[in-house]
């Protein structure tokens, strides 16, 4: 079936859902376009994180769709979601640091069955990451911060995703590392796969893409181009914690 | 060491080799290379489901005794020694199902108790129910499979056994789903992450392992052509933990240098008589302690000191 390559690769359609009986998700809708970067912001406990879990089925929704390519993935596993090509960076380090490099790639392809997809599709890993093939046989936990991020990013693509969901990728890394790691992602946007990412390292995750997304308290609150958030007034004081009228226009 | 692509030739080798010297050698010595072949089998199923998915099972002794009493009691009714390899193997597998559920609740120390509780039961089955098992008179007169009647064509049975587990489980280990199993044994959550069906995994760590027991007792109760309720009790179990251990544990060469000491140091020490225990107590404690990867750790570190590592290892930053 030929994809319509305007349709969003994902909609969100009034998602609910949480932990136990805290609710955290509040009817959250959004669609991320074809090919692009979207970054979600927004402040602390606004749901950023947990909207991921939800879109990759490790969270109990009570209401809503999530629609990936057209077809409602609600309730997939986290294994048939990697197959309908979702994969997921979490935050932190998520690296199986005691393996080597090389084995950590092939842990991205546990999902494709069969030994000779696994290790074709972690020789184009390779070829897509220098650093890594030079590196492939070190033990993962003698890789500096910026490249455990990439041997995640590189681990993800294995499974050849149509979306990476990739959760704070600049956590912990310096500067220098943190243009890196974007640098890929911009690289890999170009490639044609759709990113969604959720940063609190705001300007610099909003400069390098393409859409944004303000969550908070569980539900959408702005959504349109990066540049247009970036100008914003009014997101520097969400960030802030004080309360925001979005129903007034911003000042010009 | 741990590349089973590296060091499959090394293991094949090792079980020709065997195989040659046990040829020209005397009874006795055949019966432990025999002996070595059929407790290496169960330590490898022990090894998948420790060593590689990280899910500790005390009740090995209990799936090779499945698969021992399996073959002694169908044996005499005319089912072909193939079948009844088989039938060991499947009950061993199945049984092996079974266990793994307690493990997707507990872990570590609790599962150990869990699957104690499984070895105890199975011993109290394997004695008690004389009426299928023959209780502790013990099953003899177990016959060999034509043409594999002499020591030496047996043992050669048993070795070709094990080359067929080992590259069964070289195809494993290198396949996805070996993959997985060390994604389960290394962190649980980050491999549900990577779409490790973790609940999937780990009942078949534990099956898979349970069935090469199987098939390890189904080869076991030819080889002595008699078998008893306490070969099967908890001493076994422990016996067959301690050869992945003192091998090394989640290492594909591990089960094979720890069976090898596990068969020959008695023999070795057996002129210390009852210090042998001791001697191999102290033994045991002093490989721990200087090499918690066991025998395969020393031999890496070994090969390691003789040439340049792959890659340098670089200071974290």
């Amino acid at each position: 079936m030929a994809t319509d390559t305007n349709s969003p690769v994902l909609m969100m359609e009034g998602v609910v859902g949480g932990y136990g009986r805290m609710t955290i998700l509040n009817g959250l809708s959004f669609s991320v376009a074809r090919a692009t970067i979207t970054t979600i912001i927004g402040p602390n406990g606004a749901g950023k994180s947990t909207a991921f879990k939800a879109i990759f089925g490790l969270l109990n929704l009570s209401a809503g769709r999530i629609i990936l390519e057209g077809k409602d993935v609600r309730g997939f596993s986290p294994a048939a979601l990697i197959g309908e090509g979702v994969c997921y960076v979490p935050q932190g380090r998520n690296i199986f640091p005691e393996l080597s490099v090389h084995d950590n790639l092939e842990l991205g392809g546990v999902a494709l069955g069969t030994t000779k997809a696994m290790r074709s599709r972690v020789e184009e890993a390779l070829d897509r990451f220098p650093i890594l093939r030079q590196k492939a046989r070190a033990q993962a936990s003698t890789l500096s911060g910026g490249q455990q991020k990439l041997l995640e990013i590189a681990r993800g693509l294995i499974a050849r995703p149509k979306l990476m969901l990739i959760d704070e990728p600049s956590i912990g890394l310096s500067p220098l590392m943190v243009k890196d790691v974007f640098a890929t992602l911009q690289r890999l946007r170009d490639q044609g796969v759709s990113i969604l990412m959720v940063e609190q390292n705001a300007r610099s995750a909003l400069e390098i893409s393409d859409n944004g997304i303000v969550l908070e308290t569980g539900r959408t609150r702005l959504v349109g181009t990066a540049q247009s958030i970036l100008n914003d007034p009014r997101i520097a004081k969400l960030f802030l914690g004080a309360e925001v009228d979005l129903e007034t226009p911003a000042s010009p | 060491m741990n590349q089973p692509h590296r060091v499959l030739p090394l293991a094949l080798v090792l079980l020709l080799v065997a195989g040659l010297a046990g040829s020209v050698l005397k009874p006795y010595p055949i019966y432990l290379i025999s002996l070595w072949a059929v407790y290496t089998i169960s330590a490898i199923g022990l090894n998948l489901t420790l060593g590689f998915a990280g899910q500790i099972s005390l009740a090995q002794a209990s799936f090779v005794g499945f698969g021992a009493y399996a073959t002694a009691l169908l044996l005499p009714h005319g089912v072909p020694f193939g079948f009844t390899l088989v039938i060991g193997a499947a009950i061993s597998f199945i049984l092996g199902v079974l266990l793994g559920f307690p493990a997707l609740r507990v872990q570590g120390h609790y599962l150990a108790f869990v699957t104690l509780a499984l070895a105890t039961i199975a011993f109290l089955v394997f004695r008690n129910e004389s009426w299928l098992t023959h209780g502790t008179a013990g099953i003899d007169k177990i016959a060999r499979p034509i043409p594999f009647t002499s020591d030496v064509a047996y043992m050669w049975l048993c070795l070709a056994a094990l080359a067929v587990v080992t590259l069964g489980v070289w195809w494993l280990l290198r396949s996805p789903w070996g993959r997985a199993f060390l994604a389960l044994r290394e962190n649980p959550v980050r491999a549900a992450s990577l779409g490790v069906d973790v609940r999937t995994y780990t009942l078949l760590a534990f099956a898979i392992g349970a069935g090469l027991g199987g098939v390890s007792g189904a080869l076991f109760a030819p080889l002595g052509q008699y078998i008893e309720p306490s070969e099967f009790a908890l001493p076994l179990s422990f016996s067959l933990l301690l050869m992945v251990v003192v091998g090394g544990s989640g290492s594909f060469l591990g089960p094979f240098l720890g069976a090898m000491v596990s068969v020959a140091l008695p023999e070795v020490l057996r002129s210390f008589q009852d210090y042998y225990l001791l001697i191999y107590g102290v033994i045991v404690i002093l490989l721990l302690v200087f090499s918690p990867d066991g025998i395969v750790g020393i031999i890496a570190r070994g090969v390691a000191r003789l040439r340049p590592t792959d890659a340098p290892v670089e200071p974290k930053p």
